[in-house]
């Protein structure tokens, strides 16, 4: 089994900490994952804010560097769904189905643990009370289900607590956060007062975009709380604490 | 209308019409996911009418023409009608024909599409809405704010006084003392409405459905006032879009079933009026149908976009979605609000026309909540990129807009892993320097940058942004695992 990670670019510019997460519990489970480093973007931002035609090359670009890969994992619902569900949108753009391969592929996390590799405990140690939002792709574009919450159950020493109106929207929607900046901050406005409703530490998503967003809004209202990625979580063990 | 963020500013400062709207919508969506979830095959029912649908509007032509064969045969007059001018005259033109100087109107949204009431107005033809919702906007001279309930924005109170202000200038007043008991002011619409009922001559009307089988229209509604409506005055002109037909009366139960459910979340309809024809000495004895395009056949010919004319008005996709809570309806600047109204206005209008329309498609976060809603599957995440595409696509070659050169920046930089590594090393510069301005520290340990100059300003006005780390992923990798 060939398996690559696909960091993301916000991940690999703006969170490294997660990409290395991501390898550091692969490693755990015993799988050998690849980087490929000519890696860059799902093509996301350029798809979802209308510019097909400069979304082309970033795609072509993933179609090349993730080739020949069995399976790949990305801490990211939003680009796991990208990819699966923008990249034959891309293809028939550039007029040329191959763009289009390796999108089938892309798993997000939570679906490559449970689903491929068919574990639910990771042997996580996370000692926080947690509330868990679930992304809207990871949610709607991939129906991942409760599959996180599987996983987040099961570390040893994390207090989960619901988040009321989970499922609503959290406001970031890519350029959607800077072009349409008033909606977007009161959509997270709302989802901040529910975090800080459940008296939680730690918010935790399957997306740091998302995460970006809200992380944002909580330090700017100064609630103390900290948001942290699923995968941070999953890779977190005793000698971490 | 200003473009949807301007637009939206309004609505974003008034914290009462967000309560109104959060409480609202919060109140029909438990109602709608209490009775969808009786029905164990509602995924099947979903399915069945995106396939009715996407059937008929694959032959709309033959379909069409046998609702107007069937209407004839009935004694009904049909009236073909390109665009909103051509439909207003026809109806203007009748109601000179019978020396009209008011109409009765139950809740059509084609009529409000057209903007027929101003262009009765322009005729001396007064136009009374009849829908209880309607007439509160109409005496209040504001805008529908929803497609089911068009005054959402208003509470009890603010209702009151628009009776008590406007109800004597419009006809019968509301009654001394009326308080803002919700049954005390149905009382006084009812009083008021009576008095225009049992006095026109001539009614307007839309349709919720025409099927095409029996040349029969169907209005389905909660209060009667369209009952009243449809059978009181002689004459009844009812302005129906043509992506409302569909084949036989056994197509029509399967939208019977989904739309009570995913409008106001009811089991059935109220009322459900159905009408064929005219009847001698009973009803209206002057039938006219005036079979409207406006757009639907520019939607039709766009084949992602295209099923957006499943759509059955149900609201269901407004009742869900994030954005339509927080900013109302007025900010789509249109008779169709909320992530319908997102796509189904620029279909009907086309993209690069003005700035409000192309401003539409970008009013979602593409949370997908809608289609997940939507009774007859209109993927609107989907339709909403691909008009964003269109939008994009209809300002290629003029002026870059800043936001054009920064996607092709991106794409250049995204498309090649060393380009991207060189900019993620000037990120990394930018730390150093970024760093001594962020002040505040983010829960965790993390340096933030909370003032930053336009156009970051849009995220940082109201949120911090993690400052960059000094090292990004692809770097820590070269140095660790080769």
């Amino acid at each position: 089994m060939k398996v690559a990670v696909l960091v993301t670019c916000i991940n690999d510019s703006l969170f490294p900490d997660t990409g290395k997460a991501v390898f550091r519990l692969l490693r755990r489970l015993g799988v050998d994952a690849d980087f490929p480093e000519a890696q860059t973007c799902c093509g996301q931002p350029m798809v979802n804010t209308g510019y097909l035609d400069e979304a082309v090359p970033v795609v072509r670009a993933f179609a090349h560097a993730f080739a020949g890969y069995d399976h790949i994992v990305t801490p990211s619902g939003s680009c796991a769904g990208s990819a699966r569900h923008q990249h034959g949108l891309v293809a028939r753009r550039a007029g040329d189905p191959r763009l289009a391969e390796t999108g089938p592929k892309v798993h997000e996390l939570s679906e490559f643990l449970v689903d491929v590799l068919g574990v639910t405990d990771v042997n996580a140690y996370f000692p926080h009370r947690v509330t868990y939002h679930p992304t809207c792709h990871s949610l709607r574009m991939l129906g991942v289900g409760d599959k996180p919450l599987k996983l987040l159950r099961a570390v040893r020493g994390l207090d989960l607590v619901e988040l009321p109106a989970a499922e609503e929207c959290c406001g970031f929607g890519g350029t959607f956060a800077v072009k349409n900046a008033g909606t977007s901050t009161a959509m997270g406005a709302d989802k901040a007062r529910h975090v800080r409703d459940t008296g939680a530490e730690v918010l935790v998503a399957g997306d740091n975009s998302c995460l970006l967003h809200l992380g944002g809004l909580l330090s700017r209202q100064r609630s103390g709380v900290r948001v942290v990625h699923l995968a941070d979580v999953l890779a977190s063990t005793e000698e971490d604490a | 209308m200003p473009a949807f963020p301007v637009a939206a500013r309004e609505a974003l400062a008034d914290t009462q019409l967000r309560r109104n709207l959060a409480h609202a919508t919060g109140t029909i969506r438990a109602k709608r996911a209490a009775v969808v979830g009786e029905v164990a095959e509602w995924e099947e029912l979903r399915l069945a009418g995106a396939a009715i649908k996407d059937n008929t509007l694959r032959r709309l032509d033959e379909h069409l023409l046998t609702l107007e064969a069937a209407l004839q045969a009935r004694g009904a007059t049909v009236h073909w009608a390109r665009d909103a001018r051509e439909a207003c005259a026809v109806v203007a033109g009748i109601a000179r024909d019978h020396g009209v100087d008011e109409v009765v109107k139950v809740k059509s949204m084609a009529t409000q599409e057209i903007g027929l009431n101003e262009v009765l107005a322009e005729h001396g033809v007064t136009a009374w809405e009849t829908d209880l919702a309607e007439l509160i906007v109409q005496l209040g001279d504001d805008l529908p704010s929803h497609i089911l309930v068009p005054a959402i924005h208003r509470n009890r109170a603010e209702i009151r006084e628009i009776f008590r202000r406007e109800m004597g200038a419009a006809g019968r007043p509301a009654p001394d003392g009326l308080t803002d008991d919700p049954a005390e002011l149905a009382g006084a619409a009812r009083l008021h409405l009576r008095e225009k009922f049992l006095r026109a001559k001539m009614a307007v009307s839309g349709a919720n459905f025409a099927v095409a089988e029996s040349g029969t229209l169907v209005v389905v509604e909660s209060e009667g006032n369209g009952r009243m409506c449809l059978t009181l005055p002689e004459v009844l002109v009812s302005v129906v879009g043509i992506e409302k037909v569909v084949p036989t009366w056994s197509d029509l139960d399967v939208f019977l079933q989904l739309l009570p459910r995913s409008s106001t979340g009811e089991r059935m309809n109220p009322y459900t009026s159905a009408w064929s024809g005219v009847t001698p000495g009973d009803g209206p004895q002057e039938m006219h149908v005036v079979l409207l395009d406006n757009g639907r056949t520019r939607a039709l010919a766009d084949e992602v976009g295209r099923q957006a004319l499943r759509c059955i008005r149900c609201s269901a996709c407004l009742n869900v979605c994030p954005v339509y809570e927080r900013t109302g309806g007025h900010a789509y600047g249109s008779v169709y609000p909320g992530p319908i109204g997102a796509i189904l206005n620029p279909l009907l209008k086309g993209v690069g026309v003005d700035e409000q329309t192309d401003s539409l498609p970008y009013a979602s976060s593409l949370c997908g909540a809608c289609f997940e809603a939507c009774p007859v599957r209109i993927d609107i995440p989907e339709v909403l990129v691909h008009l964003r595409s269109q939008v994009v696509d209809a300002h290629r070659g003029g002026a870059p807009k800043p936001e054009a050169v920064a996607m092709k920046a991106a794409s250049w930089v995204l498309s090649d892993a060393r380009r991207l590594g060189l900019a993620e090393r000037g990120l990394g510069v930018a730390n150093r320097a970024l760093t001594r301005f962020g002040r505040r520290v983010l829960p965790g340990g993390r340096r933030a940058l909370s003032r930053l100059p336009w156009p970051g300003s849009l995220w940082t006005d109201a949120r911090d942004l993690p400052a960059p780390p000094r090292e990004s992923f692809r770097s820590w990798w070269r140095k660790e695992k080769r």
